[in-house]
C-alpha cells in the first residue's frame, strides 16, 4: 500500500514562499513525475514528501495516516538520490544491507534480501566492491537495490538519472519503468526533463514557481495543455507560440501549433516563409522558418524532406490542432 | 537538510560546546574584571576593598608596562618579520625539485614541534652560552669576541628563538598557498613574456598575499602571549628589558600576589588582543562564506 | 610540467637546500648529539661533534633522578585525555554546524574562535584562584579541563571543516533508510570523517603535548607534564647538559615523528581552514 496525499501543503524558507498552498492525490502503485524547470520547487516538494524537509503548513497522509510530523526514518519511503548518496566506506553489499540493517532484522534475512536484489539488479558479481570501483549505472543501481530490499510504500527518485550519459539514461528509463512493472509500488519521481516525464509517469505533474500548472496523464498533457507554460513545456521540439495578427484572426492573444501538427510543402500553404535552419534526423526532418507575418515557426516533416538554408517554403497548420490562449495564458 | 526535528538536535547537540567555552570564557573573564577593580592581594587575605580604577592607573602608569608593551610590539613585529621574509624564501625554496627535498622539508619543519621550554632550553644553554655555547664558539673561530646573547640582548634572543620555532608555520603555509598557484597562471605569463622575476611580483605575491595575512594574524595571536619561552632564558630580565605583557601579568599575578593588579593587566591584554582578533575573525569569515 | 630541468640547476638547489635544512634543524640536532655524551663532553671547547664516546648514561640518570616517566605520562595523559574529551564534545557540535546550519551558525563559530583569542593572561588570575580552592592546582584532572577548553575552538573547526566536505545526501540517504540520528553518526558519518577526526586528533595532541602557559602556571611537582618539567632545568644548578638534552630529546621525539605524519593537516588546522 502506498497512497500519498497533500492536502494544503506550503512551503517558504524565511519569508520567501516557494511552494504555495498544494493538493495532491498520489494513488497507491502509481508512477508520478514532477517535472518542471530548475528552481520550481519539485525537488522541495519531493523533500517534504521525504520528511527532509518541513512543510510550513498543510498535512502530509501515507496511507491516510497522518505523517506531517513523522521522521524520515519512520515513513516507510525509499529514495534514490540524484547523487545517488552511497555510502563510500561500505561495499554494495553493505549499502543494500544497510536499511535492513537500521530496522533491525536478522543476519540470514537480511543476507536472502540483499542477493535477491543484486540478482534482480545484475549487481551479483559486484556486491564485495566499493561505490567508487563502479560505474555511473552500476552505482545507480546501487541506489536503487538500496531502496527496493526494505519494500518501502512508495519510492523517491530525485533526478536519479541525470548524472548518467546520454545512452545509459535511455537504458535505465526503461529499467526503472520494468521496476515499477514488476513492483507495482507507489513512486514519485522528479525530474526536469520532458522526456522521461513523457515515457515513465502515469501521471504527470508540472510546476512552475511552486505552483502546479496542470496535473494529468501525458497525453491528456500533450492533448489539452491547460496554459502556455504546459504548452510550451510538454513536447519536444517545443510547440510554436504565435501572437500578433495570426493570433487575433482565431479570437486569441496567443495561439499554439506543435510542430509536427504542421504540413510542410514547397508549392502551397496560408503561410509562407524562408528556412532558416534544417535539422536531417533520418526519421524526421525539422524545419525552422521565418514565416512572413507570424515570424520563426518549427515545423516537423516525417521522413526526408529536401530543402535548404534561405529557400522558400510553405506551411499548412492543422486547423482543428490549434490552440488557443487568452491573455493571462490559460487555454481558451 | 532542515526539518524540526534535525534542527532542534541541532541545537542539542551544539549545547555542550558552546555551554562549556561559554563558562569557560565569560566566568573567569567576568571575575578578572572584577578583581581588577579591587585592592585585592594575596599576601593580605581579607584586605580586599573597592578601589575603582586605581589598578589601572597603576598599572598603565607603571613604567614596567610602557617596556613591557614596547618589548610586546618589538618581539611581534620582529618575528612577524624574519617569519615572513624567511618563510617566504624558504616556501619558494622548498617548491624547486631537488634531490631529498621531502627529506629537507621535514628538517625545515620540525622546529615546530618542539616543545617551547625545549627549545628555549636548548638555546640559551647550548647555542648562546657565551662560554660554552655555539655561537660562542663560531665567533672564536672567526676571533670575535663572544656575545654574551641573554645578557646583553635579551630581547633580541628570545626573538630569534619564537622566530626559529614559527619559521616552520609560515614556510608551511606559504609553501601550500604557493602549490594551490595554477600552473597554467604561470605558464600563460611565461607566454606573455614575463621574467621570474616580475613572474614572482605580478603572480606569485598576489597569490601569496591572502596566505600571508592569515600567516600574520594568527602568529600575532600566539606571539602576544609568549610567555614559556621568556620564563626559562631571562626570567623578563635583566631589568625589565625581556618582560612583556604577558610576562608582566604572570609576575605581578604569582609572584607579588597582586590580584588587583594583575587583573588589570590582564584586561589591558585582552584589549590588546581583541584589536587583532577583530581583523583575524573578519579574514577567516570572510572565507567562511566563500 | 613537463620540461627538462637543467641538472645543474638541480644540484644547486640540492646543495642550497640541505644546507638550509641543516642550520635550521641544527639546534635539535644537537640536542639529540650531547644527550649521548658524558657532561664533560657535552661543554667541551672546541666542540665535539660525532666523535665522542657515545653513552647512555644520561638517560639512565634522567629516568633515576627525576622519575622522568612520571612526567612522561603526565603529558600523555593530559594530552590524550584532553583531545579525546573534546573530540567527544566536538563531533556532535561540528555536526550541527555543517549539516543543520542556521542563521547564527556563523556567529556561534566565530565566537569559539574567539575564545582561542583570548590571551590566556586575561584570565590566569580567576583560573589560577578557582584551581586552588577546588583543589585542582597540580592535578593532571585540572589540567585535561583547561587543555580540553583552550583546544576546543580548534577542534570544532577543524571537523567542521572536514564535514563540510561530506555531502549532506548521504546523510539524508541513512535517513530514509532508517537510521536515527545516533546510528546516522556511529554508521555513516564517523567512518565517512575518519581521515578528518584522525588528524584533528593528531594535531591537538602535538598542541595539548607542547602547551607551555597553563601547563607551566597550574603544575608544581607531581601533575608536571614534560614542558613543565624540562622547565626546571632552567635553574643555574640544573646545567646538565647532556641530561637536558637526555631529558628533551625523549620529551620531542614522539611528537616531532606525529609532527612529520600530519604536516598536511597542520596547515588546516591551524589557519581555521582559511588555507587548506
Amino acid at each position: 500500500m502506498g497512497s500519498i496525499t497533500l492536502e494544503k501543503v506550503s512551503k517558504s524558507f524565511g519569508t520567501t514562499n516557494v511552494i504555495p498552498e498544494i493538493d495532491l492525490e498520489i494513488a497507491d502503485g502509481e508512477f508520478v513525475v514532477f517535472v518542471g524547470p530548475s528552481g520550481c520547487g519539485k525537488s522541495t516538494l519531493l523533500r517534504i514528501i521525504a520528511g527532509l524537509e518541513d512543510a510550513t503548513a498543510g498535512t502530509i497522509r501515507i496511507d491516510g495516516a497522518d505523517a506531517t510530523r513523522e521522521a524520515p526514518a519512520k515513513r516507510g519511503l525509499s529514495m534514490v538520490f540524484q547523487s545517488y548518496a552511497l555510502y563510500p566506506h561500505m561495499s554494495v553489499y553493505g549499502n543494500i544491507a544497510f536499511p535492513l540493517k537500521m530496522a533491525g532484522q536478522e543476519k540470514p534475512a537480511i543476507d536472502k534480501k540483499v542477493r535477491d536484489a543484486a540478482r534482480v539488479l545484475n549487481l551479483t558479481d559486484y556486491l564485495d566492491r566499493k561505490p567508487r570501483q563502479l560505474s555511473g549505472g552500476q552505482r545507480q543501481r546501487v541506489a536503487i537495490g538500496r531502496a527496493i530490499v526494505r519494500q518501502p510504500k512508495a519510492f523517491l527518485f530525485d533526478e536519479p538519472l541525470s548524472n548518467l550519459d546520454a545512452a545509459l539514461r535511455v537504458n535505465m528509463r526503461l529499467e526503472i519503468s520494468e521496476l515499477h512493472h514488476q513492483l507495482k509500488t507507489t513512486m514519485v519521481y522528479v525530474t526536469h526533463d520532458q522526456v522521461e516525464a513523457m515515457t515513465m509517469a502515469d501521471k504527470i505533474v508540472v510546476l512552475n514557481a511552486g505552483r502546479i500548472e496542470q496535473v494529468g496523464s501525458p497525453l491528456d498533457l500533450y492533448r489539452n495543455p491547460k496554459n502556455l507554460f504546459v504548452a510550451g513545456f510538454i513536447g519536444s521540439p517545443k510547440m510554436n507560440l504565435i501572437t500578433g495578427a495570426a493570433a487575433a484572426k482565431e479570437n486569441a492573444t496567443t495561439i499554439g501549433v506543435r510542430p509536427e501538427h504542421i504540413g510542410l510543402s514547397k508549392r502551397e500553404g496560408p503561410w509562407q516563409g524562408t528556412v532558416t535552419v534544417v535539422e536531417h534526423l533520418g526519421a524526421d526532418t525539422f524545419v525552422h522558418a521565418d514565416v512572413d507575418g507570424v515570424g520563426p515557426v518549427t515545423a516537423r516533416a516525417p521522413g526526408e524532406f529536401a530543402v535548404k538554408h534561405s529557400e522558400r517554403v510553405f506551411l499548412t497548420p492543422e486547423a482543428e490542432k490549434i490552440y488557443r490562449f487568452g491573455e493571462n495564458g490559460d487555454a481558451l | 537538510m532542515a526539518t524540526l526535528q534535525t534542527r532542534s538536535a541541532a541545537r542539542l547537540m551544539m549545547t555542550p560546546a558552546v555551554l562549556m567555552l561559554f563558562v569557560w570564557m565569560i566566568v573567569p573573564l567576568a571575575m578578572t574584571l572584577y578583581f581588577s577593580l579591587l585592592r585585592y592581594n594575596l599576601l593580605m587575605p581579607g584586605m580586599e576593598e573597592w578601589a575603582g580604577t586605581l589598578n589601572y592607573r597603576y598599572f598603565l602608569t607603571d613604567p614596567a608596562f610602557g617596556a613591557a608593551l614596547l618589548n610586546t610590539l618589538l618581539l611581534v613585529g620582529g618575528v612577524l618579520l624574519i617569519t615572513l621574509v624567511g618563510g617566504t624564501l624558504l616556501a619558494l625554496l622548498l617548491d624547486q625539485p631537488f634531490f631529498g627535498q621531502g627529506i629537507v622539508r621535514l628538517l625545515v619543519i620540525a622546529p615546530f614541534f618542539v616543545m617551547p621550554t625545549v627549545s628555549a632550553l636548548v638555546w640559551k644553554n647550548m647555542l648562546m652560552h657565551p662560554v660554552y655555547g655555539i655561537f660562542a664558539w663560531i665567533a672564536r673561530l672567526f676571533g670575535l669576541q663572544p656575545v654574551d646573547w641573554l645578557s646583553s640582548l635579551p630581547l633580541f634572543s628570545v626573538t630569534m628563538i619564537v622566530a626559529w620555532q614559527w619559521l616552520p608555520f609560515a614556510t608551511l603555509i606559504l609553501l601550500t598557498a604557493l602549490q594551490s598557484l595554477d600552473e597554467e597562471q604561470k605558464e600563460a605569463a611565461e607566454m606573455d613574456g614575463a621574467g621570474p622575476v616580475s613572474r614572482f611580483i605580478h603572480i606569485v605575491l598576489p597569490h601569496l598575499a591572502r596566505a600571508m595575512t592569515v600567516v600574520v594574524l594568527i602568529e600575532t595571536i600566539f606571539l602576544l602571549s609568549v610567555f614559556a619561552e621568556i620564563l626559562v632564558t631571562t626570567n623578563g630580565g635583566p631589568g625589565t628589558e625581556s618582560t612583556n605583557i604577558t610576562y608582566l601579568v604572570y609576575a605581578q599575578a604569582l609572584l607579588q600576589f597582586d590580584v588587583g593588579g594583575a587583573s588589570a593587566g590582564g584586561i589591558v591584554a585582552v584589549i590588546l588582543a581583541n584589536i587583532v582578533a577583530i581583523f583575524l575573525i573578519r579574514l577567516i569569515g570572510k572565507n567562511l562564506e566563500a | 610540467m613537463a620540461r627538462a630541468i637543467s641538472t645543474r640547476r638541480k644540484l644547486t638547489f640540492t646543495a642550497i637546500g640541505w644546507l638550509v635544512g641543516f642550520v635550521i634543524f641544527f639546534p635539535i640536532l644537537w640536542t639529540v648529539l650531547t644527550s649521548f655524551k658524558t657532561e664533560g663532553e657535552a661543554i667541551a671547547s672546541p666542540p665535539h661533534f660525532l666523535f665522542f664516546d657515545w653513552t647512555l648514561q644520561s638517560y639512565y640518570e634522567v629516568q633515576s633522578r627525576s622519575n622522568y616517566f612520571k612526567h612522561m605520562m603526565n603529558s600523555v595523559v593530559i594530552s590524550f585525555g584532553s583531545t579525546f574529551i573534546g573530540l567527544l564534545v566536538a563531533i556532535p557540535a561540528a555536526w550541527a554546524m555543517a549539516f543543520s546550519p542556521t542563521k547564527r551558525t556563523k556567529d556561534i563559530m566565530m565566537w569559539m574562535l574567539s575564545t582561542k583569542m583570548l590571551p590566556p593572561v586575561g584570565v590566569l588570575v580567576p583560573i589560577y584562584l578557582l584551581f586552588r580552592d577546588w583543589g585542582l592546582l597540580d592535578t593532571r584532572l585540572g589540567l585535561v579541563i583547561v587543555l580540553t577548553m583552550i583546544n576546543l575552538p580548534i577542534i570544532v573547526w577543524m571537523l567542521y571543516t572536514y564535514f563540510k566536505e561530506i555531502p549532506g545526501e548521504i546523510l539524508e540517504a541513512s535517513r530514509m533508510d532508517g537510521a536515527s540520528l545516533a546510528k546516522e553518526i556511529v554508521y555513516v558519518l564517523t567512518p565517512m570523517a575518519v581521515p578528518g577526526i584522525a588528524s584533528t586528533l593528531l594535531l591537538n595532541i602535538i598542541l595539548a603535548w607542547n602547551e607551555a602557559f597553563w601547563t607551566l602556571n597550574l603544575s608544581a611537582a607531581s601533575a608536571a607534564p614534560l614542558t613543565a618539567f624540562i622547565a626546571s632545568y632552567s635553574s643555574p644548578e640544573g646545567l646538565f647538559w647532556a641530561k637536558l638534552s637526555a631529558a628533551s630529546t625523549l620529551a620531542i621525539a614522539p611528537i616531532l615523528i606525529l609532527g612529520w605524519f600530519s604536516q598536511r593537516q597542520l596547515v588546516r588546522g591551524l589557519t581555521f581552514g582559511a588555507v587548506k
